[in-house]
């Protein structure tokens, strides 16, 4: 009897504990319908500059410049019902520069409205992606505003991955409709303007059309590689209209190029992951366009995993560029140019860049605040031949 | 009178062509569960969130632009 009463009790304790456990929901395998928050990134850059070939004093003068620059951007995404990602990103930025070269769009001023400007870009693009036959499409609108300088642009982009995932084809296209204001030197106004801030200013359309094809590819555990070939097409007025041309006969003159640029950069990165604490991250560009100006870039990144949750990341940046054929220095051009610039950005030269970054992940957040996932900071230091030298130092926080 | 054989001219494009073929035809397949280094955050193709500014002012102050993700050409007072 003791040994039935027992074994019923056995069963019964039995019965219970095989509920006793609280049922896990699957996170893995979990698709929110609803609009969730994925992530935040916070960009913010200190950057200044100084040289001495100025193109608003027809290259010649201080080109000091600082810029503050801060972008935030959101990212939400949801599931639909046919099982497809939907991914939302919302994003805001803000510059403020000031200048001592657009300072001197009005040479009478000690110092004029134009030494400083702030610059806002929102944007918001969207896309659809669809793991079952590994296309994504997406769309994105944009706009820009500073005091001399109106821009709307829209994107389209079509991605599709190869049956065994391992690579992926990119199609992207986009228009950029802007409005370049007319702010000439103030000697060279009709009716020698003082250039006062609310003087009128003229404007007129710049046009930019663009065309990307990219493919990646996965060639081992270890390695994976990108093409990127773009194309693009600028209308309108494409000089600035406050940078002078001082001609070899002592005139000056509003910089003058022509009103069409056919533009086509030939991309290629390689990322490899040597051993298990190093990456080589490689990008070269080969650039050429039809007012003579032919470019390499070439950037080497190596982060070092000094433990999986922080790295070290040294960088090096290598640009060569001729001159455009409308480029001379400071009272070079005569007046059987049809089209001038003295801006030293279009001149022949060579660049460095130099720098190095760090970044923290943590795996219960940055300073232990688990919503900060990630912590980055990097400093460059940027040099040309021609005499321009800067530094830029900037931050980012990952939010989750 | 010495027959001296023209030396014959390596097209650089040729190089690269091959090399571009040759690698993309050593890809062996990698299955998800292989992708863990592959899918390290500093391994994606695209400049870093953080690389943003540096991009910009590359746009100001140089002629070329593209092929990085960053800007083409339009949408600022830049090159």
């Amino acid at each position: 009897m003791k040994k039935i009463c027992l074994g019923i009790v056995g069963i019964v304790l039995t019965f219970f504990s095989a509920y006793a456990q609280t049922p896990q929901k699957d996170s893995s395998t979990y698709k929110s319908r609803k609009l969730t928050f994925e992530e935040a990134n916070l960009v913010s850059s200190y950057y200044k500059q100084d040289g001495n070939n100025a193109a608003v004093n027809g290259g010649i003068g201080s080109q000091k410049l600082n810029d503050i620059s801060n972008t935030i951007d959101v990212k939400f995404i949801k599931w639909d019902k046919k099982d497809r990602k939907h991914s939302f990103d919302l994003e805001v930025g803000l510059d403020h520069y000031t200048s001592a070269s657009s300072d001197q769009v009005d040479l009478k001023a000690n110092s004029s409205a134009s030494h400083a400007d702030t610059r806002i870009f929102p944007s918001v693009s969207w896309s659809m992606e669809n793991e079952k036959n590994g296309t994504t499409i997406g769309a994105g609108l944009s706009t820009s505003t500073e005091f001399d300088y109106q821009s709307f642009g829209g994107n389209i982009n079509f991605s599709k991955k190869t049956n065994n995932r391992n690579g992926e084809f990119t199609a992207k296209a986009q228009a950029y409709i802007d409005k370049v204001s007319l702010i000439y030197p103030t000697e060279l106004r009709s009716g020698g303007g003082g250039g006062g801030d609310d003087e009128h200013y003229g404007s007129t359309a710049r046009n930019s059309f663009s065309g990307s094809l990219s493919y990646s590819q996965i060639i081992n555990q270890r390695l994976q590689l990108m093409f990127i070939a773009d194309l693009i097409s600028q209308k309108g007025l494409l000089s600035l209209p406050f940078y002078r041309v001082y001609f070899n006969d002592n005139s000056v003159h509003k910089e003058n190029l022509p009103d069409t640029r056919m533009k086509i950069p030939l991309g290629f990165r390689a990322n490899y992951f040597i051993g298990d604490k190093i990456i080589l991250r490689s990008f070269y560009r080969y650039y050429h366009d039809d007012w003579g100006l032919t470019a390499h870039t070439l950037e080497l990144e190596t982060p070092v995993k000094v433990t999986p949750f922080f790295s070290i990341t040294p960088f090096y940046r290598y640009y060569k560029q001729t001159a455009v054929d409308y480029f001379a220095p400071y009272k070079s051009h005569t007046s059987a140019d049809q089209y001038y610039t003295s801006n030293y950005d279009l001149s022949a030269f060579n660049s460095n860049f130099y720098g190095a970054g760090i970044r923290l992940t943590p795996p219960k957040g940055v300073f232990g605040i688990q919503r900060l996932s990630m912590l980055e900071l990097r400093y460059g230091h940027y040099t040309r031949t021609n005499g321009l030298k800067s530094d830029i130092v900037s931050m980012n926080l990952k939010f989750k | 009178m010495k027959l001296v054989k023209p030396k014959p001219k390596i097209n650089s494009l040729a190089i690269v062509a091959v090399s571009v073929v040759a690698t993309l035809s050593s890809c062996i397949t990698v299955k998800e569960y292989q992708k863990n280094k592959l899918n390290d955050g500093e391994m994606t193709l695209s400049s870093r969130k953080i690389q943003k500014t540096e991009s910009s002012f590359q746009s100001y102050r140089e002629g070329a632009s593209g092929a990085n993700g960053g800007k083409t050409g339009g949408g600022c007072g830049c090159n």
